[in-house]
């Protein structure tokens, strides 16, 4: 999948994942898509909970050597 | 987002790191997840506003002897549990780092360019015999009355 950003999180706890992903969101267009990836094993949930509850998309999740990568649609 | 954006209410009153770590991890979850968010703080909570450096005020005794006693500043918070007279905050410290995380100073200054609203509590204040120039740039002095109209459109409110 094609990403127009890619966010770095990895190595990063809990709440930066998601306050990240927050301000890398806020600089895309609305139907761009972000890629994150962590390493934090809390994040999986809590990307899945703060991309349902605001309002964007994940369009896919994938989990590799302990790195999770997020494709986030923003909404 | 058209809607009208959600409310996070936070009551500190503890003055421990951990609970305080606890309150402004919230508040920074909150903040990514669109809420408005304030954080109004109380009795000890009031510690992880002070200013770590000293600021000469004016003071009776009682006040000198409470502010000597408690601590200045977030960093300077002792543990709820496991202190040990101030080993348990310097282990937490290490830890934190290993696995890092944020430390409260770091969490703090984080809620604050995330545009968290930070609210100290006048009554306790003067209770504690604080001064406000003793109190970080950029916080609000209010009362009961401004927490409730927060609170009462909260989505979260929370007391820690």
């Amino acid at each position: 999948m094609k990403a127009d950003k890619t966010l770095d999180a990895k190595g990063l706890s809990c709440p930066m994942p998601i306050v990240k992903t927050k301000k890398a969101i806020n600089e895309l267009e609305s139907g761009q898509i972000l890629e994150v990836v962590t390493t934090d094993k809390g994040s999986k949930s809590d990307i899945s909970a703060w991309v349902k509850s605001t309002g964007h998309d994940l369009l896919d999740v994938k989990e590799e050597n302990g790195e999770f990568t997020f494709f986030i649609q923003k909404g | 987002m058209s809607e009208q954006r959600k409310k996070t209410t936070i009551v500190l009153f503890s003055g421990d790191y951990d609970k305080a770590m606890a309150a402004y991890i919230i508040a920074n979850g909150a903040a990514a997840y669109d809420h408005d968010v304030t954080i109004f703080h109380t009795f000890w909570g009031l510690n992880a506003l002070r200013k770590d450096e000293a600021v000469p005020t004016k003071k009776g005794f009682l006040e000198k002897m409470f502010a000597f006693m408690m601590p200045r500043g977030a960093d300077k918070m002792g543990l709820s549990k496991m202190n040990f007279a101030g080993m348990g905050p310097k282990m937490i410290k290490q830890v934190i780092k290993k696995h890092n995380a944020m430390p409260l100073p770091d969490l703090i200054e984080m809620a604050k360019e995330q545009g968290v609203k930070l609210v100290a509590c006048q009554m306790t204040i003067d209770l504690l015999g604080l001064k406000q120039e003793e109190i970080m740039d950029g916080v609000d002095f209010a009362g009961v009355a401004a927490y409730l109209a927060e609170a009462e459109e909260g989505n979260v409110n929370l007391f820690i």
